[in-house]
Formats: structure tokens, C-alpha cells, sequence
């Protein structure tokens, strides 16, 4: 009961006044910090309550004195940033790509905004490095299907490869050797031998030669160089797309397997695929076009 | 305060502390009070049931995909929820909307991203391309920390019972019809059979893609179903179309 208070006397604190079996309870009041702490928090929640969404009512919540959204916020950011990259972005829309190398500040900047688009829409299947992997081509390499100029690589970022409902589209389409039954097993052995006889690995073989001058080499090229106008991989190089064993150069004729690759011209501005092409260009084994004019002296690009 | 009154105060409160019947009624009285002001709102104010264009219940083959996917516990790495911040904006897309998990039970929000959300991952990537990654996720992405799932290709899927699951559904307020759920089994069959004509599938589900999403178009298997329910994912909103946008513009009080 409340009734007996006193003053502890060591402590000289009053007792809250109950007590159990002999044990009483200091009545130490807050110290004045925490107190203090306490009633700025409430008065913080007074008026956050006030500024911003809080209360929930019947139809909506309340909206706040300032307005505030999530969403709006995030609109304000975007168009923020959008406003930042406005004018680099306009400048590499503006200039014709096979310009681009001759400004060396804009293309630091297409570059750097390139890797960072790749990052985003092109690692999942090329990889972090772009060094691709089976049946998705490395993009660091000097080994081009459809040409490694910068005009070229922004064509096939534009239209993709195989792109259904894109009638620019990059397109090859190999036949099916063995399962649509053009050529039979021996002879695709025999083909298979002479491919392999190309980098110096297995017997090049008569038979075989005949049949790769007669079914392949209008695409593939004579001496297995391949040949861009078609999209065709040489076949006397160490790059291979679908690998490079017998087995599977061999499952390549019978039944050769085709990548795709999307158009990104509906998902992706103009100026972004151009910063693509540059960063693709760049990563090692880029083909100039067929003369690069020297840099202009005046070009400082202070925009 | 006059002794009387504190000692009152002091009655009453000591009757609830020595009466535990009294005092787990007024506990469940004092915690109900914040239940009805942060809980229950949720359920009538236009923020959370904001209606959507384009929302339709998931085809019978999704909705195999999505068991799936909770079964082999995708969203324990995989979260489904891109929220309204810039970086998450500029790489998944746009941000999710409260009605696009409705027909969601229970929904795959998640709250721990090992792998990247997946809320809009519907007709980013090619079937082949998930059909790989699921079976090794190492030859396409160098780096992945990702199991493999190459056992769905082989297993077949089992949908003997799948109009119960939509009749299930339907209990708690996914809008199948009873056509739905009558022809549920022929639905999984000619969305994932190329053979097989879909039928008016496409009238009761619209938009839904009716191929063979796994590359083996002689069964119907498991990773069917799961590549199907990855392809619709974030698409049957058409959250940038203008109409959408001068909604969500005009918003307040979030």
C-alpha cells in the first residue's frame, strides 16, 4: 500500500511505498536526459504526423501538409538524373557514329555509359566480362560474326540477331545436315574430318573436301574463313561458338543449333545502344572502319 | 489528485493485475486498438486495392510454375517486390503495384534478394536462355551462387489434380470461372503442348503464350510449367501506358 513512503537513507531517495517481505522499491525519478529525449520524439511525431502521409482514415490516408509521395519522389529523381544526362545523351544521339571515336571526350562518356548498360541488359547472357560462353558469343575477342566496326555492332544492337517480328534483323540460317537428311552419316563424318583438318587436327580427307567445297564453302568460304555478308563463323580459327570438338562440330551439322539475340531498338533509347556499340567496340578487339580520319584539333567537346 | 481518487486508481488496477482473466481481456482490448488503426484500414483505403488494368488470374500451367517455385523455395533468394527507388527502377523496371500480387496467395514478395528480383523477369530472357540457366546457372552467369534445377526438365509435371487448385483458389477469391476450372487439365496441355491446339484459352486468360517453353516438345514437364511462370511475371500490367501513369501521378497520401 502507498501508505508508507519514506526516504531511503543511504540513498536519501523516496520509496514508491510498497513492500515485500521487506525488500521496498526507490522511487529514482528519470533522468533528465532520457526524459528530455523522450518528449523531442513525441513532439518529432507531432509533427511528422502533420508534414507527411500518416493516419489512415475511411477512404484514404491523410495526406500530409507538404504532399509528399513515394512515387512522386521517385518521378523527382528520374527526371533529375534524366535532366543530368540530358545533354551527353543528346550529343551522342546527335553525332553520327562513325564520329563518335573523333571527339576522345564524348567517347570516354559513351564508353563509360555503355558499361554501365551492359551491365544491366547484356552480362545475362554474355557474361560480366563479356567474354560470353557456349552459344553466346565473346564480345572481347576479334572474331566478329556480323562485322566489328562500330557501325556494324550498333546495326546488330538495333535489329538483334534472329529477332522474330524484325524484318532487319541479322539473319543466317544453317541447314540441317543430317536430320533433314541431306547428307548421310559417312558424309558427315567425312565433313566433319576435313572442318577438323582446318586447324590442323585430324586427316583432311578427299571425300571430305569435295562434300565442304560443294555444301559448305559457298557460306563458310573456301578455307573455312567465313564470311560476314552471310553471318557465317570461320572454321579455321580457335573461336567456337557451339565448341570445338569432334562432337561437337559433328552435332553442329547434323542439327546446328541458332542464337538469338533481341532488337533493342524497342526497349532501349538511341543514345544508349550508341554508348553499347562504342563499349563493345572498346573492350579489345573493336575493327576500325575503313579510315579513321585523325582527331580534329579544334574537337574539345566543351558542351 | 485526492487520496480517495489515487486510491481508486489504485484498487482498480490492482483487481487487473491479480485477476488474469481481467487482464487478458484488457490486454487483447489494448493491442486490438492498434490492429484496427494499422491493420484494418488496409483492407477498404484506395492506396492498397487500387484495381489495375489488365490482371487476370494465372493459367493453370503458371499456376503449376508458381507452386514450383514455392515449392523448391525460389523466394527465399528471389524477392518479387521492385519498390519506388531509382536504382531498383533503372534496373528492374517499374515498380510493383499492390494489385499485381492480388491473385497471388500466398504472394512471393519476399524480403532477401541473393539473386535479383524477379517481379518483372517475364519476357526479359529468352525460354532457352532459362532453360539453361535453371539447368546450370554457372554457363551463363560466371559468378552465380545459384543450385542447380536441372532435374525439372526430367520430371514430368504432374497436374492430375489441378483444377482442385484452382477450385481452392477460387475459395478465397481468385475469379476462376467454371469453365476455368473444368477444362484446367486440357488448359495446362495446350498451353505447353505445341501439338495441341490451346483452344479458347486465350479468350479466358488474355495474353497468355501457348508454346513449348522447355524445348522438349514431346512432354510436359515441370520446367514447362516454371518458364512459363517466369515469362508472365510483371506482364500482364501495362503499368507504362499513359492512362496507368496519370493514375499513379495524381496519387496522394503514400
Amino acid at each position: 500500500m502507498a501508505t508508507n513512503k519514506r526516504i531511503d537513507e543511504p540513498t536519501g531517495t523516496e520509496t514508491v511505498g510498497h513492500e515485500w517481505d521487506g525488500i521496498e522499491e526507490l522511487n529514482t525519478p528519470l533522468p533528465r536526459w532520457w526524459l528530455w529525449t523522450f518528449y523531442a520524439t513525441c513532439l518529432w511525431g507531432l509533427v511528422y504526423v502533420i508534414l507527411y502521409p500518416a493516419w489512415p482514415l475511411l477512404e484514404q490516408g491523410t495526406e500530409g501538409v507538404l504532399g509528399w509521395t513515394s512515387r512522386g519522389q521517385l518521378e523527382q529523381a528520374l527526371e533529375d538524373v534524366a535532366e543530368d544526362r540530358a545533354p551527353v545523351m543528346a550529343a551522342i544521339a546527335s553525332t553520327p557514329i562513325a564520329d563518335l571515336p573523333l571527339n576522345e571526350e564524348r567517347m570516354t562518356q559513351a564508353v563509360a555509359g555503355g558499361a554501365a548498360a551492359f551491365r544491366v541488359h547484356c552480362v545475362q547472357c554474355h557474361g560480366a566480362n563479356a567474354a560470353g560462353s557456349e552459344g553466346y558469343p565473346n564480345l572481347t575477342d576479334d572474331e566478329w560474326l556480323w562485322g566489328g566496326n562500330m557501325e556494324e555492332i550498333e546495326y546488330t544492337l538495333i535489329h538483334g540477331v534472329r529477332h522474330p517480328g524484325d524484318p532487319q534483323t541479322r539473319t543466317s540460317l544453317m541447314p540441317a545436315f543430317g536430320r533433314d537428311g541431306i547428307l548421310s552419316a559417312d558424309q558427315i563424318s567425312d565433313v566433319t574430318d576435313y572442318v577438323l583438318s582446318l586447324t590442323d587436327r585430324g586427316s583432311a580427307n578427299a571425300a571430305g573436301a569435295e562434300l565442304y567445297a560443294t555444301n559448305c564453302a559457298v557460306c563458310h568460304a573456301a578455307d573455312g574463313g567465313g564470311l560476314r555478308a552471310f553471318g557465317t563463323p570461320s572454321l579455321n580459327d580457335a573461336v567456337w561458338l557451339y565448341g570445338s570438338s569432334e562432337e561437337d562440330i559433328r552435332t553442329q551439322i547434323v542439327a546446328p543449333r541458332h542464337g538469338v539475340m533481341p532488337a533493342w531498338e524497342d526497349k532501349l533509347d538511341p543514345a544508349t545502344i550508341r554508348m553499347l556499340a562504342a563499349y563493345v567496340h572498346s573492350l579489345g578487339g573493336g575493327e576500325d572502319f575503313m579510315e579513321v580520319a585523325p582527331p580534329a584539333e579544334e574537337a574539345d567537346g566543351d558542351e | 489528485m485526492s487520496d480517495t481518487a489515487v486510491e481508486t486508481t489504485v484498487k482498480g488496477h490492482k483487481r487487473l493485475e491479480r485477476n488474469v482473466t481481467l487482464l487478458g481481456a484488457a490486454a487483447l482490448v489494448t493491442v486490438a486498438i492498434g490492429g484496427i488503426v494499422e491493420i484494418a484500414p488496409l483492407f477498404w483505403i484506395d492506396n492498397t486495392i487500387e484495381p489495375v488494368e489488365g490482371m487476370r488470374p494465372y493459367t493453370p500451367l503458371e499456376q503449376a510454375g508458381r507452386d514450383i517455385y514455392v515449392r523448391e523455395g525460389c523466394y527465399t533468394c528471389h524477392s518479387q517486390m521492385i519498390r519506388p527507388f531509382r536504382d531498383e527502377v533503372e534496373r528492374y523496371g517499374h515498380y510493383s503495384l499492390a494489385a499485381e500480387s492480388m491473385y497471388d496467395h500466398p504472394f512471393q514478395w519476399g524480403s532477401k534478394r541473393t539473386g535479383p528480383d524477379l517481379a518483372r523477369v517475364g519476357g526479359r530472357y529468352s525460354d532457352e536462355w532459362h532453360v539453361q540457366h535453371l539447368i546450370d546457372p554457372r554457363s551463363v552467369v560466371p559468378d552465380s551462387v545459384m543450385p542447380t534445377y536441372a532435374f525439372l526438365a526430367d520430371a514430368p509435371l504432374e497436374f492430375e489434380h489441378i483444377a482442385d487448385n484452382l477450385t481452392a483458389l477460387s475459395y478465397i477469391g481468385v475469379p476462376y470461372s467454371e469453365a476455368d476450372i473444368e477444362q484446367a487439365r486440357q488448359d495446362v496441355i495446350g498451353q505447353a503442348d505445341p501439338d495441341v491446339s490451346p483452344g479458347d484459352l486465350g479468350d479466358r486468360y488474355p495474353g497468355a503464350q501457348s508454346r513449348d517453353f522447355d524445348g522438349d516438345p514431346d512432354r510436359i514437364t515441370e520446367m514447362d510449367a516454371l518458364v512459363a511462370y517466369m515469362q508472365v511475371l510483371g506482364t500482364m500490367v501495362d503499368v507504362d501506358s499513359a492512362a496507368a501513369q496519370e493514375v499513379l501521378a495524381e496519387e496522394s497520401g503514400r
